[in-house]
């Protein structure tokens, strides 16, 4: 019946290039820990998208009791840890995932670092991957804010404060993220929200299709 | 091996195609000695094994650490320490130095964090030798290690230099006591007539003071705490006659939190 079905589309549309594409490329010998214990380290980018996953699946759920406002963010948070079923373990693997997301992408930089894969041709994968990095701190910042107690709002000032200081176009930025000149409150809650929801993930998903293409176009780099 | 459905293949790598190859297209893993395998479904399923162990500490760590989760956010309050994600700590720190502060703001928020950014995104165009091995490009090499020990460094300065503890203690959820009290009875009236109202609240639910609601003394000790004082709390200020204390005490043992 499933084989019916897929014949159907496939003689529609030829998708079966498309995921053959994806699994039909074999795995070097030097980046499996099969055959070598220390190949462990070619993890570490498998590792950080299977947490990614986890956290785009987590942040979902989070937000069916999550709201992004300033009277109620707080006791969405504290009701998601207490009464909901399960809530806190929804909350705590987002909570640890953001930690662990961070410990695992710093792995692979170093990997790839040391091991000097991001040299000619895959300079431009290189530089993907630090974009990367960057939209998840963005990510872990814009964060921390959301649940909206004392460390996440004296947190988020601080690094508002740390924007503000760039020379010229400081004040630009502080006024784009906190939502007023001078006040951190409502506007911010709701313009973090928008930016940890939306914004840098479909940013991210860009970044990833790219990472990914790339890999999949240049293959993993051979043995030092 | 017949594969799929007999279509033709995009970029399959078991079907190198020789003549279209472009000079930076790495070679065929076929060219490398040693063992290949499979990705789908061999090697998915060795990762797929690896990703079990992982997600098994992942749910350890999530289930023995619930999230933390401090009380509202009062931007009224300014006695709060503020302190980022841990990972942020290294560059919070630096901040904190002679040369990257006060007037010098902008080499600890800016200059600095920005040239290492910099360095990293375009480190593929700064070292364009054709070595790979760590060993033979001491220079990369070297300032990675000094970056990672700059990083562990700093953070770890911050981290000893912050006061958990206090951060904590100071963060902590505070439980709301109500209780169910009558304004006309006589230990109610007393109460209101005293200064004790001014610091234990309108309803004994605390304020300068703590809250007097299932308090674990027995009249006659909140009588000496109110002569003797305890902790920060001064005592004789009861300014009513003995009996007046005692039974304002009594009424005091009575209060016990609502359900």
């Amino acid at each position: 019946m499933l084989n019916k079905i897929y014949d159907w589309v496939d003689e529609r549309l030829d998708i079966t290039p498309i995921w053959r594409d994806i699994a039909d490329h074999e795995v070097p010998e030097h980046v499996n820990p099969a055959h070598h214990f220390s190949a462990f380290v070619y993890c570490f980018g498998g590792l950080t998208f299977f947490i990614t996953v986890i956290q785009i699946l987590s942040g979902m759920f989070l937000t069916m009791y999550y709201v992004p406002d300033i009277e109620n963010a707080w006791e969405s948070v504290y009701y998601l840890q207490n009464e909901v079923a399960f809530g806190e373990i929804v909350r705590g693997m987002h909570h640890w995932g953001a930690s662990l997301v961070i410990v695992m992408m710093f792995l692979h930089t170093l990997r790839v670092f040391f091991t000097g894969s991001y040299k000619k041709p895959r300079e431009l994968n290189w530089m993907v991957g630090v974009l990367i990095f960057a939209v998840m701190l963005g990510l872990g910042f814009t964060g921390y804010l959301l649940p909206w107690d004392m460390k996440a709002l004296f947190a988020t000032k601080v690094g508002i404060e740390i924007a503000a200081s760039v020379p010229f176009v400081g004040g630009i930025i502080k006024t784009l993220l906190a939502g007023d000149e001078t006040i951190i409150g409502a506007q911010t809650l709701t313009r973090f929200f928008a930016i940890h929801v939306f914004f840098l993930p479909a940013a991210l998903f860009a970044l990833l299709a790219a990472h990914f293409i790339m890999i999949r176009r240049q293959g993993i780099s051979g043995p030092l | 091996m017949h594969r799929g459905k007999g279509m033709k293949f995009v970029g399959d790598s078991r079907v190198p195609d020789l003549s279209n190859r472009k000079k930076n297209t790495p070679k065929d893993y076929s060219e490398y000695p040693g063992k290949t395998e499979a990705f789908w479904p061999d090697f998915l399923l060795k990762e797929w094994l690896v990703g079990a162990v992982f997600l098994v500490g992942y749910l350890v760590l999530t289930v023995a650490h619930p999230s933390p989760l401090e009380r509202p956010a009062d931007p009224a309050d300014t006695g709060y320490i503020p302190v980022p994600d841990w990972y942020f700590l290294f560059l919070y720190q630096l901040l904190k130095y002679e040369f990257a502060s006060g007037p010098f703001n902008i080499i600890g928020a800016i200059v600095m964090p920005g040239l290492a950014f910099g360095a990293l995104l375009l480190v593929p165009f700064l070292d364009t030798s054709k070595e790979r091995s760590p060993w033979k490009r001491p220079l990369p090499t070297g300032f990675m290690l000094l970056a990672i020990a700059s990083i562990i460094y700093l953070t770890w300065e911050s981290v000893v230099n912050h006061d958990w503890e206090a951060a904590k203690a100071y963060g902590e959820i505070k439980e709301e006591v109500s209780v169910e009290f009558d304004e006309t009875s006589e230990g109610y009236q007393l109460y209101q007539g005293s200064s004790c109202i001014g610091c234990h609240g309108n309803s004994f639910e605390g304020g300068i003071g703590l809250p007097l609601v299932g308090l674990e003394y027995t009249a006659e000790e909140i009588v000496e705490i109110a002569h003797e004082g305890k902790g920060g709390m001064p005592g004789g200020t009861f300014t009513g006659t003995e009996e007046e204390l005692q039974k304002l005490a009594e009424y005091i043992t009575t209060l016990q939190p609502a359900e």
